[in-house]
């Protein structure tokens, strides 16, 4: 048996809350919220485990030493992102004794690890190389995947505010997150189509950067260019149209708008400490130890100082220019996508120093 | 109505001393910094055209790297209106935190005073009643407060009644300013890295001594010691072709003298008199000619280590048969056909083809691998380990000297110590009346936090079941 295994099995049980929970969403039924809260804790078990089988398979295979946790490839940190975040949710649902909230939590983590298995990423442990055998290195990665799973639950409430207190179809603040969810169904479709035209065996980063969208806004046909860009405009259009639907299922719901807004802000509060320790000290530790500059402007760094600016603007205006409500929930909202696009858009879309994560 | 004229300075001053200044500015640094992350920085001009050409289209390209180039964002981090909005940004940070200093500071220095009355809306707010008088309760009580940390001070009331309160914590509210501090001493620190330090590399020769680095221009930089190596390796994953560790050796010679030796990895540099030698890269010589070495055992037990070049002879000792190294790969491998090759001209997987004579008369020859054990076995016992074939790699090391690093880490420990003080900690203001309420007392806890307030409504929750137990 292997830690493969255990991650089936843990996705299987995500994809399988992510139902129970909508599920229970819609119907309200107390014991559908039961299942969906026991699904994801059993399901949180198995990736527990699986993590730490694959640490221990890592050590005896002597590909890594025994202070490696597997946190150094693409497959292992959205693995472990993951892993934060259902953590972050689990506590969340405890000390706020509230569900609802799991309906939009898992929809990330089983996208996530069905993204794992479609694009067939890399899961080969590997052993690392000699930049990468370092303690600072480590402590940055895992202090930065705590704080974007920190951002991610952020995002989910400041999204679920903005869905909430949103009214007409002509509000800038409607506009914004229908179009911001419109364009993530978007380039989700996109990447599962390139996944069905080409079966992408992405074993790196460099074959998904090759592949990414080729199936559709970078088709060599002029036609489907034309066509993935009308479907693009059509599907973010009908997220708008119909986007006051998803509102009317999630105001039955009676979430509370403080409430949404304190988790918020206390998830920025909490990420954005060990996202300045982790992410950028720990980074420019690293750097320095490696390769004797603290900072070079390079891609992944300055995105990462742009995630820094978009946070400190989020702190700034709701604690000193008292931005409240919609103003400070698109903040939040941005700063993941920007967190996303460090992450993940860097790699596939800029090059630099940076091309193992 | 008159309106009040302020002069020139004040609005100045107001101007950089207000948030809103910083959010702008978070804004535009943000948003400045994304094009530089697209145009690829300090790149041949070919590079960036090409990648406009994706953007605004063939034949608007060079212009618009043109117009680009001339504002400096082909060089962007150092251009004079980047600098510039650091440059207000440090303004905006110190006079905006100047401007809030005598406030926090009377704020922090203000000692805590009794209430007048029992507000009625307070954050927190918690009423109890026991059956004790309030003299009775005074000394447990004091020591409940102490031991959810506060210090109470006690004023009296009438009808016998008194009031303990007490504050914590109030210089948290330095916090904020403690990571403001810190942000200005990197950006100081980043300053004197960029004038007073030093950036290059040095490429030296296994047995190569040198005393002067280049810089990115390639101008020379002379340092007041030589550096020398005195062997390069590369240790490699089991038999895969990964690399698990580079290392040079080196020694440091000063006046004449072997200060220092050290073997450097990537991730473990070298440090002398303020420079730093970094692992950075590494190579083959071309035509250089080096120096095999083997460890030589006979059958009957005797080991020598031999040091030859290409083409020289050597006996095994205890033996007549003598070797001949008449052939060399850096990197060895089969065919399909079994036949050997070269597949890399880096010493991946050296190689060195020695053939046996023994009395003038050829015994055997074969290939003896460095990475392979397995191959320094010859058919009749003896062994020939092929250790290195020294002299033919260059290291590449990259050196650094910045008087201003020892500011930046520094202010990274200050910049984590005020966070940790601004987004965790809290000034904790608590109150208790203790009034007489026939054969009771009634006690009522009145308390603020500036931050966290539900971390500390769960303390005076726990402070309130412990006077619970005193009745
Ligand atoms: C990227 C740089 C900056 C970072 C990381 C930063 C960080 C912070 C943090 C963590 C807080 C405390 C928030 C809280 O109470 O939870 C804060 C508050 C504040 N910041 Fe900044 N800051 C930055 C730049 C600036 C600048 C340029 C200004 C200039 C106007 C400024 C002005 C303030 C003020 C006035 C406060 C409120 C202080 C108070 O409580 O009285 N900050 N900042």
């Amino acid at each position: 048996m292997d830690n493969s295994m255990f991650f089936g099995i843990a996705t299987l049980g995500y994809i399988f809350a992510m139902i129970a929970y909508i599920t229970y969403l819609v119907s309200k039924n107390r014991y559908v919220g039961l299942v969906a809260t026991y699904l994801t804790i059993v399901s949180f078990a198995f990736h527990t485990i699986a993590f730490l089988m694959r640490w221990y398979e890592g050590y005896i295979m002597g590909l890594r030493s025994f202070w490696r946790p597997p946190v150094s490839n693409l497959y292992e940190s959205l693995v472990f992102f993951v892993w934060c975040l259902m953590l972050g949710y689990i506590i969340i649902e405890f000390r706020y004794k509230n569900r609802a909230f799991g309906a939009f939590v898992t929809p990330i983590a089983a996208m996530i690890l069905a993204f794992i298995e479609m694009t067939g990423l890399s899961k080969e442990i590997e052993p690392l190389v000699p930049a990468l055998q370092s303690n600072w290195l480590l402590a940055h990665v895992t202090m930065s995947f705590i704080s974007y799973a920190m951002f991610g639950l952020s995002f989910a409430t400041a999204l679920i505010y903005l869905i909430q207190k949103t009214e007409k179809k002509t509000e800038p603040a409607y506009i914004f997150w229908t179009f911001s969810v419109g364009l993530m169904i978007v380039i989700l479709l996109a990447m599962a189509i390139d996944y069905l035209k080409f079966h992408v065996i992405a074993t790196s980063t460099e074959a998904m950067k090759k592949y990414l969208f080729r199936a559709t806004f970078k088709s060599n046909s002029q036609t489907i260019v034309a066509l993935s860009w009308f479907s693009a405009l059509s599907i973010i259009g009908f997220v708008w149209m119909f986007g006051n639907y998803l509102k009317r299922i999630i105001n039955t719901f009676n979430l509370s708008e403080q409430m949404l807004d304190d988790i918020t802000y206390r998830a920025i509060a909490i990420g954005f400490p060990i996202f300045t320790l982790g992410g950028l000290i720990f980074g420019a530790i690293w750097a320095d130890q490696a390769w004797g500059v603290y900072w070079s402007w390079d891609p992944k760094e300055t995105w990462s100082l742009i995630t820094w600016f978009v946070y400190a603007f989020y702190l700034h205006a709701r604690l000193m220019r008292g931005w409240r409500g919609k103003k400070v929930a698109v903040v939040a909202v941005v700063g993941f996508v920007v967190v996303l696009f460090t992450y993940l858009g860097v790699n596939l879309l800029l090059s630099g120093l940076h091309s193992y994560v | 109505m008159q309106k009040e004229q302020k002069s020139l300075i004040d609005r100045i001053w107001d101007l950089f001393a207000s948030v809103k200044l910083a959010i702008v500015l978070f804004a535009l640094i943000a948003l400045s910094s994304i094009i530089g992350t697209i145009i690829e920085q300090n790149a041949p001009a070919e590079k960036n055209i090409l990648v406009l050409k994706k953007i605004v289209g063939d034949e608007a390209a060079p212009t618009v790297y043109r117009i680009l180039e001339s504002l400096g964002f082909m060089d962007m981090y150092r251009s004079w209106w980047f600098v510039t909005f650091l440059v207000l940004f440090s303004v905006n940070l110190i006079i905006c935190s100047l401007d809030r200093l005598p406030r926090i500071l009377n704020l922090v220095k203000e000692p805590i005073r009794p209430l007048d009355t029992e507000k009625k809306n307070f954050p927190i707010k918690k009423e109890i009643k026991i059956k004790k008088s309030p003299e009775e309760l005074k000394e447990p009580l004091l020591k409940a407060v102490k031991s959810i940390g506060f210090k109470a001070e006690n004023s009296p009331l009438e009808q016998g009644g008194y009031q303990l309160y007490a504050q914590r914590g109030n210089w948290t509210r330095f916090g904020v300013y403690i990571t403001h501090l810190s942000i200005l001493i990197i950006l100081i620190g980043a300053v004197i890295g960029i004038f007073f330090g030093f950036k290059g590399f040095m490429y030296l020769q296994e047995g190569e001594v040198s005393n002067v680095a280049y810089s990115r221009d390639n101008r020379p930089h002379q340092l007041n010691f030589s550096i020398r190596c005195d062997d390069f390796d590369v240790e490699f994953y089991g038999i895969t072709e990964m690399p698990k560790d580079y290392r040079s050796w080196l020694t440091v010679i000063k006046d004449g003298k072997e200060v220092m030796r050290k073997v450097i990895e990537v991730n473990k540099p070298l440090k002398f008199e303020g420079y730093t030698f970094y692992q950075s890269s590494y190579g083959m010589v071309p035509n250089a000619h080096g120096i095999f070495i083997f460890r030589v055992t006979g059958q009957g037990g005797k080991t020598e280590t031999v040091l030859k070049r290409f083409g020289e002879t050597f006996t095994i000792p205890g033996t007549e048969i003598v070797g001949k190294i008449i052939n060399f790969s850096p990197a060895l491998t089969l065919d399909k056909e079994g036949r050997p090759y070269t597949y890399t001209e880096m010493m991946n997987n050296p190689a060195v083809y020695i053939e046996f004579t023994e009395k003038g008369e050829r015994k055997y020859g074969g290939w003896i691998l460095k990475r392979f054990p397995k191959t320094w076995h010859l058919p009749d016992g003896n062994i020939v380990e092929f250790i290195d074939y020294w002299g033919v790699q260059y290291t590449g090391l990259q050196v650094r000297k910045d008087p201003g690093v020892w500011l930046v880490y520094l202010g990274c420990i200050i910049m984590t110590v005020g966070l940790y003080i601004a987004f965790f900690m809290s000034h904790r203001k608590i109150w208790v009346f203790v009034k007489k309420d026939g054969k009771q007392s009634s006690i009522t806890v009145l308390a603020t936090a500036n931050k966290n307030r539900g971390a500390f409504e769960r303390k005076i929750e726990s402070l309130i079941s412990k006077i619970r137990s005193f009745g």
